[in-house]
Parts: structure tokens; sequence; C-alpha cells
């Protein structure tokens, strides 16, 4: 051995050489929709000061929110609420010590991702058939 | 294996970090007081979507719906706080700008917990 020169072994693998597996993607996005939600909030703290503020700055807020970037926001914070629900009530399931099998690692991981999907959608297409209706 | 901890501190079960689990435990009290609650919230916003500032004043001013309203900005808040620090822990390594982020984070979420609070008592007391 001695002399000899270290063969190039392979690094310990690392994120870049995994194919996420769906689990992992839950996990980051339950922190990026986390993270999300945080700075979201300040839309609720705006919409209740607002409306508690008077006519104009409730004008002012909706405008902004009905502004094609304010329904952006809306719309993503309408997704990162029901990602981070559905994921939360995920872990909830996890801290009782189920559902950790493969198969139910995945099943639940789908669902997180295909439920607050779905949610959102719906979500949205009732409003705006409520809104429909009302104007 | 030899225990060193005193028979004090074993029955406190706090650790080494002198808070034990209640981080833990209290990210999870409120993670589940958000569920029922964010799905309240949910329908109280779409119940007053296209209201007119009249409208909102008044429903959002109701006992019930402030009730539930206030509720939700507390545990929401709070399990934003504890969540918050939880990522700053985890990615940023240096003294000083983690204690100042953990503060600025303390500071963020009572600021806004309490501005909604308000928001929501000048709502329902007319004030």
């Amino acid at each position: 051995m001695a002399g000899s020169k270290a063969p190039a072994r392979p690094l310990s693998p690392h994120m870049q050489i995994y194919r996420w597996p769906l689990p992992m993607l839950m996990s980051i996005l339950h922190r990026i929709t986390g993270g999300g939600l945080y700075v979201g909030t300040l839309l609720v703290a705006w919409w209740l000061i607002a409306t508690a503020s008077g006519p104009n700055a409730y004008a002012t807020f909706g405008n902004f929110i009905n502004s094609w970037i304010g329904q952006l926001i809306l719309f993503g914070y309408t997704w990162a609420l029901t990602h981070h629900m559905l994921g939360g009530i995920r872990h909830l399931i996890w801290d009782t010590g189920r559902g950790f099998s493969p198969s139910e690692r995945e099943w639940l991981s789908l669902a997180t991702a295909v439920g607050s999907i779905g949610l959102t959608v719906l979500l949205w297409v009732v409003s705006y058939l409520l809104m429909g209706g009302a104007q | 294996m030899t225990e060193h901890r005193t028979p004090l501190a074993r029955v406190r079960g706090l650790g080494s970090a002198k808070s034990g689990t209640e981080h833990f435990w209290h990210q999870r009290l409120t993670a589940v007081a958000n569920v029922p609650l964010t799905i309240a919230f949910v329908l109280i916003v779409v119940s007053l979507l296209g209201r007119n500032h009249a409208a909102a004043q008044q429903i959002l001013g109701s006992p019930l719906v402030a009730i539930v309203i206030l509720l939700f900005i507390g545990s929401v808040t709070y399990h934003m706080r504890i969540g918050m620090q939880v990522i700053i822990e985890d990615y940023v390594h240096d003294e000083v700008p983690k204690l100042a982020l953990i503060m600025l984070n303390t500071f963020f979420t009572v600021a806004v917990g309490l501005a909604s609070a308000y928001a929501i008592f000048k709502l329902s007391l007319g004030v």
C-alpha cells in the first residue's frame, strides 16, 4: 500500500446523484410551502387591517388582490396552504409510528401532491362560480 | 454505559438544551389546531369573496367569525415562529446571524399576529 496512489473512490452520493423519490420532494416542498406561508401571512394581516381601516384601504387591497399578480400570489398561497396542511397531516400520521412502509410512504406522498393540487383547483373553481353568481 | 446525569436531571427530562421536547410538542399542538382553524378560515374567506367593505366589516366583526380568526391567527403565527426557527437553526450556523434572525423571526411573527388581532378587535368592537 505504501506509496501507491489512492484509487479514485466515488464520493458519497449527494443530492445531484439521486433521482428524487416522491417523499423526498414532498419533504422539501413542505418546508418551502411553510416558508411561503410565513411571508403570505402578511396578505392575511393586510386584508384584516385594510378592512378595519375603512373603504379606501379595503379598495386598495381589493385592487391588488384582483390584479393578475395578486391573483397569482393568492393562487400560490392557496396551493401552499393546502399542500402544507396535507403534508402536516401526513407528518402527524407518521408521528404515531404508522405509514412508514415503502408503499405507504409513496401513497401518502402522492396523496399530498394530488390532494393539494385537487383542493386548490376545487377552491378556485368554486370561488369563481360564486363570484360569477354574485355579479 | 455509566449514567452521568443526576437523578434530578433524569426526572426533569429536559436534556442538554434545557427545554426538552417542548418545541417539538408545541409544533404538533399548533399543527393539530391549525387544521380545523385553517379550514374555517378558508370558508370565511370564500364566503367574503366579492363583498363590499360594509359587508366584509360586518361579517369579520361578528363574534363567531372574529373568534375563529383570532384563534387562527394565534395558532398560525406561533406555528410560524417555531417552524421558521427550525429552518434558521438548520441553515445558519454562525452564532451572531443566527441569533439575529431568531430575534427577527420573533419580532415578525409577533407583529403580524398582534396587528391582525388588533384589526379583528377594531372590527368587532368598532373603536
